[in-house]
């Protein structure tokens, strides 16, 4: 059909139409205006724009990854004053603590003393009274020895000289 | 239950086969007619004729177009899927020319580009069937590599003046070498557009010959046509890949010949 026409028309030739020298000078024109067309598209429009796209989801890259780094530095941050603030209110507790411990043991001290003073006083006034019992007990043994040696010294035919008796007992009775 | 509708249909495709199989199986294949140029109205062709070539050359052009512009027209630093193919093409070619070439071979990266994309579009959009590959024409990648070509010893002799010739001078070499080894380097140099030209398209062209005679073998055998048709699937899948690897081996070769111009000595 067509390519017989054509082989036809010029001369037949070869079996390759790659060696038909005739349609050369259509192709190279053709070739260089499309090479020619997509060279401007490329360096006018496309490289550039993509060129751009490029750079710029680098750029959005880039400030993201800063963001993210500003992020966890804050976080970091946050975690300290956290661990800070823990802290103290850990050194406040211990304080209180002591301090109501101190305030306790005060008191107590306080209310010992007051209790050992009293059981003092109360150990003071006991002793008086033993001491007071145990004067009047030994009155009584002196009195009743007196008693007794004048009634034997009667009883054995002497007079009593009331002045030795006393003496005697006293002497008896001291140690 | 699935074995009985297996054979049955085996059985409705070897007869359907036998009934409608070609009167008589003429083998005409034409694997070459696809690379015809032709004019898309009237006939004749002179320089400036739309033909198949235009309307294909313009469709890769489009393609460029719809997948860099379009696709990142909405700027989203979070890309959609055509943004992220132009991201990944833009960003593919410029690792490339910034490992290869070296930082100072980056200005060169819209040039560059402008080639890795019309070839990759034009070979993808050649596997379409029914398709015109402009890429399977020596016409074509002639041009692109003596544009290489061109463009580098231009770029070799103006960055390093004389110096450029440092290139054929093999300094490590023994001195009575170095001449002859000028020689070899100073061929091969002349050789790089031939193999850079001719190595595109022979891999496009034979790969689309290819699959137009197995086709043809497809047509001619009736019933047991799908033997074509399995190794037309297979080699299909090949030229989606050499369709991307040949414009990969094609950017990446200017790469290289961009640093021997850009850094001559060896």
């Amino acid at each position: 059909m067509a390519s017989n026409t054509q082989e036809a028309a010029h001369g037949g030739g070869s079996a390759m139409p790659q060696l038909d020298f005739s349609t050369f000078g259509n192709q190279i024109f053709w070739l260089v205006v499309a090479l020619v067309v997509i060279y401007l598209i490329l360096s006018r429009v496309a490289l550039p724009r993509i060129a751009a796209v490029l750079a710029e989801r680098q750029g959005t890259i880039t400030n993201d990854l800063a963001a993210a780094e500003d992020l966890k530095a804050k976080a970091v941050e946050a975690e300290n004053a956290y661990n800070k603030a823990l802290a103290d209110a850990r050194a406040e507790t211990q304080r209180i603590a002591a301090e109501t411990r101190a305030e306790i043991q005060a008191g107590l001290d306080e209310a010992i003393a007051k209790a050992d003073e009293q059981i003092a006083a109360k150990a003071a006034e006991s002793e008086k009274a033993i001491a007071e019992i145990k004067a009047g007990a030994l009155e009584s043994v002196k009195a009743v020895a007196t008693d007794t040696a004048e009634a034997l010294v009667v009883a054995l035919g002497g007079s009593a000289d009331k002045d030795a008796i006393a003496k005697a007992v006293a002497e008896r009775t001291k140690g | 239950m699935g074995k009985i509708f297996f054979f049955a249909a085996l059985a409705l495709v070897v007869v359907s086969g036998l009934i409608f199989a070609p009167a008589e199986a003429k083998l005409a294949i034409h694997p070459m007619d696809q690379f015809q140029v032709s004019a898309l109205f009237g006939d004749h062709i002179s320089w400036y004729t739309p033909t198949n070539v235009t309307l294909w050359m313009a469709l890769a052009v489009a393609a460029v177009f719809a997948l860099l512009v379009l696709g990142s027209s909405r700027r989203a630093i979070v890309p959609g899927r055509a943004q992220s193919v132009a991201e990944l093409a833009y960003g593919f070619i410029y690792k490339m020319v910034e490992d290869v070439a070296g930082k100072d071979g980056v200005k060169f990266f819209p040039y560059i580009m402008t080639l890795f994309m019309f070839i990759v579009m034009a070979n993808f959009l050649g596997l379409i069937p029914g398709s015109f590959t402009t890429t399977s024409h020596i016409a074509v990648t002639a041009v692109l590599a003596a544009l290489v070509f061109v463009t580098v010893t231009v770029v070799g002799f103006v960055k390093n003046g004389v110096g450029f010739l440092g290139l054929f001078w093999v300094s490590s070499a023994p001195l009575a070498l170095r001449p002859i080894l000028a020689i070899i380097e100073l061929i091969s140099y002349f050789v790089r557009p031939v193999s850079h030209s001719i190595r595109l398209a022979g891999n496009v062209m034979a790969g689309h010959a290819v699959l137009k005679v197995f086709a043809g073998f497809a047509a001619a055998l009736g019933m047991f046509s799908f033997l074509p048709i399995f190794a037309i699937t297979a080699v299909y899948a090949l030229e989606v890949l050499v369709a991307f690897i040949q414009a990969y081996v094609f950017t990446i070769l200017t790469c290289v010949y961009l640093k021997d111009a850009l850094h001559p000595s060896h």
